[in-house]
Formats: structure tokens, C-alpha cells, sequence
């Protein structure tokens, strides 16, 4: 296969990331506004933040009710995985200086995956740039999208308060997939949250999910 | 609670620990534990967060049928592989009909 050809399948596949990961935008942006959020503090955290699982886990905290300490801590452990990316990607992408500023705020799910799954450093490259590229832009537009209807009509009733659950599930989904462990600790996890909803402020069930990374701990252990 | 310092608190932590990533030394990685625990903290929390955003209400348990039903469905598109997009736009319309059918 010629570098030309490769170089345009990557393209191709970076586009229609960024145009799934639009719709969950518009999601995001209706969600914050909802969650009591102005539509420019909705922009800010997608051009500035760009990392959704983290964005919804904040906003869901705040639209429950739940103290700051709760929504910045476990949005910033969900972020934490982005560093695990940026490692992953740092002697790939071999950047520096302002480059490397605007690297790491496009390190994302979707970029790292798309740029880990290339044959070469090279296509690795094209892959992180143009998927970044493509996320930023369908995910900020629909952003403001989303928070300007979230403004005028109620999130429920064009149902995106199911989308926020299924999409969680679709970022978990792969995960699961890679093994026993995972698997484990996701149920622990989801059993913990459960459990701890009546009982807690609004935040505290995920931060306290975290506690199911013990029974990953034993299973090493035994 | 003050959004604001919300707002640029995430901004900058988020932005951080993505710069981190860059600028740690690669060894660290090599601590097949830290790794191993970096890996594993998502999944604990997308679980939670999986169940939170499915069954909670603030600090109650609410079975909605219309959130269920978006959900169910979205569910079964990420059992079946189905594209992103796909688990997002049938999630929405299933729980907005659901929603506007009975109400």
C-alpha cells in the first residue's frame, strides 16, 4: 500500500470519528446548560478541558447537586488516564515546544487510540493530528449547539438523559473486553455506586467507586 | 457553589495532567503497578458513572421507564459493536419516544 493511500484512509477514519463523537457533544452541551451552567462556561470546558467522560462527570455532579470538592475530584480521576495517553504517545509523536502544549491538550481518548493503531511513527502522527483536528472542531461545534437547545427545550424530552448512561457504556465497553480484571472491578465499581446513591451527596457514590480497584489488588495478590 | 472556579479548576487539572504525560520521565511507566492502577481507575468510574447517570436521581434511586428504555436499547448497541454514533442516536429516540408516548 503507497503512503498516499494509507496517509487518506487515516483521514477518512479521523473524520468519522470526530462526526460520532459530534452527536455526544450536542449531548454535553445541552446536559451542562441543563446542569445549571452558562452556554460559555459549556464552550470553555470543551475548547479548554476537551476530555468528555471527565466534562460529563462534572456537569452530573453539579446537576445532582453535588459539592465542588465532589465534581472536580472525580472529574480529574477520570481524567488522570489521559497522562497514561500522553506517555503512550510522547516518544511517537516527538514534540516540542508549542507543539507539545497543543499536543498534550488534544490527548484524548479517540486521538491515542487512532494513533497507537498505526503501523509506523509517521501514520501515528497523521492519525493523532488530524482526529484531534477533527474531534476539537464536531465536538465544539456541537457543544454550542447543544447548549443553545439545552437553553430553549428540556434535555429529557428529546432523551438525552439516556444518552449520558449509554455513552458512559460505550467508553467502558472496550475495556471490559481486555480482561477478567476489568470486569471485576467494573462491577464492584457500578455495585459500590449503587448502593451508596440514597445514602450520600451526589458524587461520593463514583468517588467511592473507586475502592473497586482493591479487588483488582487481591487478585495480583493471590 | 461558585461554577466559575468549578470551570477553570477543570480547566487546568485536566490540561495538567495531560501535559504531565509528556513530561514525566518514561520509567515511571516501567512501575508496572502505577500503570496497572492508571488503567483499572477508569473503568471503576465509568461503571459508577454508568449507574449514576442510569438509575439515580440526585440522592434517590428513580427506575424512569423513558431513561431505562433509551439506555436498554443503547446497551445492546455497544454489546453489538454498533459505531458510536449509533448507541447515541438510538438511546435519544428511544427514551424521547418512550417520553412523549406515555408520558
Amino acid at each position: 500500500m503507497s503512503d498516499a493511500i494509507t496517509r487518506s484512509g487515516v483521514v477518512r477514519d479521523s473524520l468519522g470519528v470526530g462526526i460520532a463523537v459530534g452527536a455526544y457533544g450536542f449531548a454535553f452541551g445541552a446536559s451542562s446548560v441543563a446542569a445549571g451552567l452558562s452556554v460559555v462556561q459549556s464552550c470553555l470546558l470543551s475548547l479548554l478541558a476537551f476530555t468528555g467522560g471527565t466534562q460529563f462527570a462534572v456537569v452530573g455532579v453539579v446537576a445532582g447537586g453535588g459539592g465542588m470538592a465532589a465534581a472536580l475530584a472525580s472529574g480529574l480521576l477520570l481524567g488522570a488516564r489521559n497522562t497514561l495517553y500522553a506517555m503512550r504517545l510522547s516518544p511517537l509523536l516527538r514534540v516540542r515546544g508549542a507543539r507539545r502544549l497543543l499536543a498534550a491538550l488534544g490527548t484524548i481518548d479517540e486521538s491515542t487510540a487512532m494513533a497507537v493503531a498505526q503501523p509506523s511513527p509517521p501514520a501515528a502522527r497523521t492519525a493523532f493530528w488530524w482526529t484531534f483536528g477533527a474531534v476539537f472542531g464536531f465536538w465544539n461545534f456541537t457543544t454550542l449547539l447543544g447548549a443553545l437547545v439545552g437553553s430553549l427545550v428540556d434535555p429529557a424530552t428529546i432523551g438525552l438523559d439516556a444518552v449520558v448512561p449509554a455513552a458512559f457504556l460505550a467508553l467502558l465497553a472496550p475495556r471490559l473486553r481486555a480482561g477478567v480484571t476489568e470486569v471485576r472491578v467494573a462491577v464492584g465499581g457500578a455495585v459500590i455506586a449503587a448502593a451508596l446513591i440514597p445514602f450520600t451527596p451526589p458524587g461520593v457514590p463514583v468517588l467511592t467507586a473507586c475502592a473497586a480497584l482493591l479487588l483488582a489488588g487481591r487478585v495480583r495478590a493471590s | 457553589m461558585n461554577l466559575w472556579v468549578l470551570v477553570v479548576a477543570t480547566i487546568a487539572g485536566c490540561y495538567l495532567l495531560k501535559l504531565a504525560g509528556y513530561l514525566l520521565p518514561e520509567r515511571v511507566l516501567e512501575r508496572s503497578h502505577v500503570r496497572r492502577m492508571v488503567e483499572l481507575l477508569p473503568v471503576a468510574l465509568l461503571a459508577a458513572l454508568v449507574v449514576v447517570e442510569a438509575i439515580g436521581a440526585q440522592r434517590r434511586i428513580d427506575l424512569d421507564g423513558a431513561r431505562l428504555a433509551g439506555f436498554g436499547v443503547g446497551a445492546v448497541a455497544v454489546w453489538r459493536r454498533a459505531p458510536f454514533l449509533v448507541v447515541v442516536v438510538t438511546a435519544a429516540v428511544v427514551a424521547a419516544v418512550v417520553r412523549a408516548v406515555f408520558g
